[in-house]
């Protein structure tokens, strides 16, 4: 199991109602079904991985986050997850809005453009930076919104959410994130992982 | 052997009172089954027919002697695994598989029924099919499941019933016909009014039939239920044995052939006041409507689990008309899955060998049942 899950996991309290939105193949949902809430919905805009998700019994609506999140009403879940695709989506802003509306609360993780590897990247090459997180051409990532461990913080500000927990994750090992060491952990981190409220 | 022999009716005592306003009672509600019933009595599925449709779902209908409409889908191992599951399935009211219908006599007149028969609803035919459960014993039903209008009477009854179900699959289908639906339906209906044979509904005394009516209706509707592409795929300008255009009215195209056969066997097998009555039904069915314009509250006191699904090529009930039910169910926070399968077939599409929709059916089935209750 992804550590990344691990820690979604344990933000997750017990017998609470969860919407996994971009679910993919439902591996995250399903270690979430099984260890924390038979409550759990997904959304995922891939036919064939909504597929794979039935045939794990769980409950995927085929769906794009953009357009159909509008359908759920406020509050409608205790918890919103979207694992590593808000770089992806055309309007990040409304995303966060929506998740933040559907949700009491929302969790939301990035693949850190600021890593080291990332700047050393197109410092050094001059080319866009393809690492084992983005391994994607600038041609054919889906990843066209990519921002950083700090971009996010300051998004926070600008969109008005509260950020309750903000965590980087470095190889396996997990840190707080905190305006002291902000510096380093948008330096060294691969992951942020954030738990935030509207 | 008899017809009659073959097919099996339950005779429902109890009086129904249809929306029309009419009370009915003592009728026969024609019935198969597939598949054995658990000691439990927790694995039943009940399966609704489509408009044309019958209770012999799947192995050899011994009217037709042709397969059963869902062969693809029900049967030993497949999607709807009847070593599994008992299922269930009742020829619709107002049909004329056996089911109380427009071809019975009507016991006060001692005439046969035709257009004095009461207009029936989808309402109607699920408050009839419900008591077949009572009949089996089945507290609740595993399932109901149905395309088309199969998917209609699956919504109604959820509604009607909201805990006598524990999963339900409504495919290919719409809260409320369209103006484009109710169209289609009408062609047809006056296809059958405007042949002479039709006499004001009487044909059945008469021993002639509306058959050129109903084979037309029959043709139109078949269009419906195919995509542009499948058409263009199957039979494009492809001529019908014959080199050469022949300059008259006879089916040079393949696709004029193949129309053609498919009203000539239709009505062998259909009755046109039938025809009549259950397009009716469906042009009358707005789940909508009944709810005083919100759909969500057809289904605010239920558990039931559903999967919606929807066809790509499905231009007779779009996929948007299908998320429309998705929408409705996440709006009360219901449990529903949703998935729009690739196929080219149109609307038929849920009747054939399309895997990604079979596969879907067998997993949501499988996957449910072993959930704990």
């Amino acid at each position: 199991m992804k550590t990344e899950y691990k820690i979604i996991a344990d933000i997750i309290e017990n017998n609470s109602s969860i919407l996994d939105v971009g679910c993919d193949d439902g591996t995250l949902m399903e270690f979430l079904k099984n260890n924390k809430s038979p409550n759990i919905r997904g959304i995922e805009i891939s036919k064939e991985k909504v597929q794979t998700c039935i045939a794990k019994g769980l409950t995927v609506i085929e769906g794009n986050a953009e357009f159909d999140l509008k359908q759920f009403p406020n509050d409608s879940f205790d918890y919103v997850v979207l694992g590593q695709t808000l770089q992806a989506f055309i309007n990040p802003e409304l995303v966060i809005k929506e998740l933040l509306r559907v949700g009491k609360k929302a969790i939301v993780t990035i693949p850190n453009f600021g890593h080291w590897k990332v700047r050393l990247n197109l410092l050094i090459k001059g080319t866009m930076p393809i690492t084992n997180s983005l391994p994607h051409n600038w041609y054919n990532t889906p990843n066209i919104h990519m921002c950083t461990i700090k971009d996010f913080v300051k998004f926070s500000e600008i969109i008005g959410f509260k950020i309750f927990k903000s965590l980087a994750l470095k190889n396996k090992n997990i840190s707080n994130i905190n305006n002291s060491n902000l510096f380093f952990k948008n330096l060294f981190g691969e992951l942020g992982i954030f738990l935030i409220e509207k | 052997m008899n017809i009659k022999d073959k097919i099996k009716t339950l005779i429902i005592e109890k009086p129904l009172k249809l929306d029309c306003g009419q009370t009915i009672s003592n009728f026969p509600l024609a019935y198969e089954t597939f598949g054995t019933l658990n000691q439990n009595k927790d694995n039943a599925i009940l399966v609704c027919h489509a408009l044309t449709g019958d209770q012999f779902v799947t192995g050899i209908n011994p009217i037709t002697k042709k397969d059963g409409w869902w062969t693809y889908a029900v049967g030993p191992n497949k999607s709807i695994d009847t070593n599994k599951y008992f299922v269930i399935c009742a020829n619709v009211l107002g049909g004329c598989m056996g089911s109380f219908g427009p071809s019975h006599e009507n016991p006060k007149t001692k005439k046969i029924y035709g257009a004095d028969f009461p207009v029936i609803t989808i309402n109607d035919i699920v408050n009839a099919q419900v008591n077949l459960l009572d009949f089996f014993g089945i507290d609740k039903l595993f399932s109901v499941v149905g395309g088309s209008m199969g998917g209609m009477q699956v919504l109604q009854f959820v509604s009607n019933f909201p805990n006598k179900a524990r999963t339900a699959i409504p495919i290919a289908c719409t809260s409320n016909h369209s103006a484009q639906n109710i169209a289609f339906n009408e062609l047809g209906r006056q296809a059958i009014t405007a042949d002479h044979n039709w006499s004001e509904g009487n044909y059945n005394s008469n021993k002639t039939v509306p058959d050129k009516g109903l084979a037309v209706a029959r043709m139109a509707a078949h269009i419906t239920y195919l995509s542009k592409k499948g058409l263009q795929e199957k039979f494009g300008r492809k001529l019908q044995e014959r080199d050469d255009l022949k300059f008259g009215f006879d089916a040079d195209f393949q696709i004029e052939s193949y129309l053609r056969y498919q009203g000539s066997v239709f009505v062998d097998r259909f009755d046109a006041n039938s025809y009549l009555y259950i397009t009716r039904a469906m042009d009358y069915f707005d789940l909508v409507k009944q709810f005083n314009g919100n759909l969500s509250n057809a289904f605010k006191n239920t558990k039931t689990k559903f999967f919606v699904i929807s066809f790509t090529s499905d231009w007779l009930y779009p996929t948007q008309e299908n998320k429309e039910i998705v929408i409705a169910l996440n709006a009360i926070n219901a449990n529903v899955g949703f998935v729009e399968i690739e196929s080219d077939k149109g609307h038929d599409s849920f009747l054939l060998d399309v895997p990604d929709f079979l596969k879907a059916v067998k997993n949501f089935l499988d996957k449910s049942f072993e959930e704990k209750l």
